[in-house]
């Protein structure tokens, strides 16, 4: 088993004409996802990479039978792309644009409230992959294996590192999940430790966090009282100055809160092998796992 | 991106928040005009910088006389202010806001922002205005009040009644906190605000609550919806490689130290800084060429390293998933040579056709050190620094 994904998902892509989701869509195809057709206002009855474009999700939901969606529409559409997928039944949404407001994102968490079957990983995060079965998202996907390593990281490049470190070691991975380096998103790090804590396939676990806000203070926590499995921590950002925003739009140290000494210590005061380099994460895992 | 005091105050006007009478001034002569125009003999000047703690660096000044008024104006304008915010190098003074001085009976904080965990706008309130605001959340926790609104219904009458009667307001106050509070919500939902923070609120003599500072934070990513708000942006208080950065599409922040770092993504970036850190060695800068760069982009942003004379040699951290490492090493080269680098350049490539990038690099015949790995590629990095 995996999370979230597997080599049954039917998926759709939102903007999917566009320059970004015509290059990952074909990646995605490549790689084996079952991408089912895509959304285009304005260019439904068309076909692109041989698949249905469809005018409203409602309709490519109705046309194909998918439950999954990956969203590349600009910044000041997105929030409502997100809202009409959750809205046409879709009830997993990976929004992989970068740059939306942060006001737009609150209102989509607030309304997601009422679709309590819908989960959505982002936005600004490279996407979800259950490696041989289903990529959703821009990660390139020759880098994973499939095997026992859950990955859940907020940085994009540090996941990657990540994976290529463990499937180096050949431990591989049963899901990685990128949740975005947003303040406001969709899964959280807590939100995925469960998932990778009841799912038989992930032996260990590597959790990829940086400095700003509080969500790795919460997964320590939920660490300690619900994941039996082995976790490897890593921090980025420690050298960072306060208020000073490192390109990720939520890391950012304020009010003394979110800095990286902080969430290294409550990291290992709930028993994970935080490791001072990311060169260091594949390596931890082998010797936690061994 | 941050605005003016002055720029602030217009807004408050704006959405019915009272502010002291005051009128801003670029040039000595316009203050002693807005002095003139304000009247009475005594006035506050205060130097307009994007920084907090001005007061105690130098630039907030009370002054008598018109005479005093252009003298204290020019010395503001002429300096720059350098506060625990800015670093040593400072900020310059963009202009003089010249307000009336009223006798002040109380001094309260208030601020509003949104609120990652709980995706709500959260008020933060206290009786201990005026001061830092962080040392009072940190030395009496039970100064501070909180309030979440829910976006759904908007702030309630009962929580500004909450945060007026837990800070001992009174009378006409309570309400009169209720519209402050009010006006701040709805200006923050409209502009796209990520903060804004009054400290201090005042209660003035007659009673009246007045914001006698005003600070905004504009969410960069909803300024395409604000084009009135971008016409105030102030590139003289902002760093001038950072702005040519974003230019260019690059993310970038000026730090103090001697290795320029070239990385893609922000997590990647932040890592690499960490591990020059840890090996002994101090960041120049922050710099995440975007998780599908070019080899363009790895030549501006080799232009932006090497504008800090303080480099003393650069890492380029690249981990390549859809953007091939030999295209990077391509850049790399091109940009070395172009660009006449002058200082070691340490390369680690990981990733796809990463083994193709490494040897274009070894035959380049330039002197570029590879490196296998990020522990020794900081290492040598910060090794060639010193030599």
């Amino acid at each position: 088993m995996s999370i979230l994904i597997d080599r049954s998902t039917r998926l759709i892509c939102q903007g999917f004409t566009g320059k970004q989701a015509t290059f990952h869509s074909e990646q995605c195809l490549a790689y084996g996802t079952q991408l089912v057709g895509g959304v285009t206002p304005g260019k439904g009855g068309t076909t692109h990479l041989g698949l249905p474009v469809y005018d409203t999700v409602r309709q490519a939901v109705s046309g194909t039978g998918a439950t999954a969606s990956m969203i590349y529409v600009p910044p000041p559409f997105a929030a409502d792309a997100i809202l009409e997928a959750a809205d046409a039944g879709i009830t997993l949404i990976v929004c992989i644009t970068e740059g939306i407001p942060v006001l737009q994102m609150m209102k989509v968490k607030n309304a997601l409230r009422g679709y309590p079957d819908v989960r959505l990983i982002g936005p600004n995060c490279p996407g979800v992959i259950t490696p041989g079965e289903c990529k959703i998202g821009i990660m390139p996907g020759f880098i994973h294996m499939p095997g026992s390593v859950g990955i859940v990281s907020r940085s994009g490049t540090l996941t990657y590192e990540a994976v290529f470190q463990t499937t180096r070691a050949g431990l591989g991975q049963s899901t990685c999940v990128g949740i975005g380096g947003d303040p406001i998103k969709g899964l959280d790090f807590i939100d995925v430790l469960a998932l990778f804590q009841a799912d038989e396939q992930t032996r260990g676990i590597i959790l990829v966090g940086e400095i700003g806000g509080s969500a790795e203070e919460e997964a320590a926590e939920y660490i300690r009282a619900h994941v039996t499995k082995p976790v490897v921590g890593y921090i980025a950002g420690l050298t960072a100055p306060p208020g000073k925003r490192m390109g990720h739009a939520g890391a950012i140290i304020t009010g003394g809160k979110g800095t990286g000494q902080g969430k290294v210590a409550a990291l290992q005061a709930a028993g994970i092998a935080v490791v001072d380099s990311p060169s260091a994460m594949g390596r931890r895992m082998s010797e936690l796992l061994a | 991106m941050n605005l003016h005091e002055y720029q602030s105050k217009a807004l408050f006007a704006d959405y019915g928040i009272d502010v002291p009478r005051g009128q801003v001034a670029f040039s000595a002569e316009q203050a002693c005009a807005a002095a003139m125009a304000l009247g009475g003999d005594r006035w506050v000047l205060k130097a307009q910088s994007h920084t907090g703690g001005r007061g105690k660096a130098g630039g907030v000044r009370v002054v008598e006389g018109l005479d005093s008024v252009a003298a204290v104006a020019s010395e503001l304008l002429g300096m720059r202010l350098v506060t625990h915010q800015t670093g040593p190098a400072g900020l310059p003074v963009s202009g003089v806001l010249v307000e009336e001085v009223r006798p002040i009976a109380r001094e309260l904080y208030l601020s509003a922002l949104v609120d990652r965990a709980s995706a709500r706008i959260l008020f933060i309130a206290s009786e201990q205005g005026g001061m830092d605001i962080e040392a009072v959340a940190a030395e009496q926790p039970e100064a501070i009040l909180t309030c979440s609104v829910d976006p759904v219904v908007g702030l309630q009458a009962y929580q500004t009644r909450d945060l007026a009667f837990a800070m001992k307001l009174q009378g006409a106050q309570v309400a009169a906190l209720g519209r402050i509070m009010q006006g701040l919500y709805r200006l923050l939902l409209d502009k796209d605000l990520s903060q804004v923070e009054v400290n201090p609120l005042i209660v003035n003599e007659a009673g009246q609550l007045l914001a006698l500072d005003a600070k905004i934070n504009i969410d960069d990513n909803a300024l395409y919806a604000h084009p009135d708000l971008v016409e105030l942006r102030d590139l003289s208080q902002e760093d001038a490689t950072e702005a040519a950065a974003r230019e260019h599409g690059l993310s970038y922040v000026t730090l103090d130290g001697e290795i320029g770092c070239m990385v893609n993504g922000a997590g990647l970036a932040m890592a690499t800084m960490d591990m020059v850190r840890l090996h002994g060695g101090m960041p120049a800068n922050f710099l995440d060429v975007g998780g599908g760069t070019t080899a363009a982009k790895v030549a501006e942003a080799f232009k932006l390293i090497l504008a800090d004379d303080k480099v003393k040699a650069v890492l380029v951290n690249i981990f390549g998933g859809i953007v091939r490492c030999d295209l990077i090493a391509e850049g790399v080269i091109t940009a070395v040579k172009e660009v006449h680098v002058a200082v070691p350049v340490i390369v680690r490539l990981e990733g796809t056709n990463a083994e193709a990038g490494r040897t274009m690099l070894a035959e380049s015949g330039l002197a570029i050190i590879a490196a296998a790995d990020l522990d020794e590629a900081a290492s040598k990095a910060v090794e060639a620094a010193r030599a």
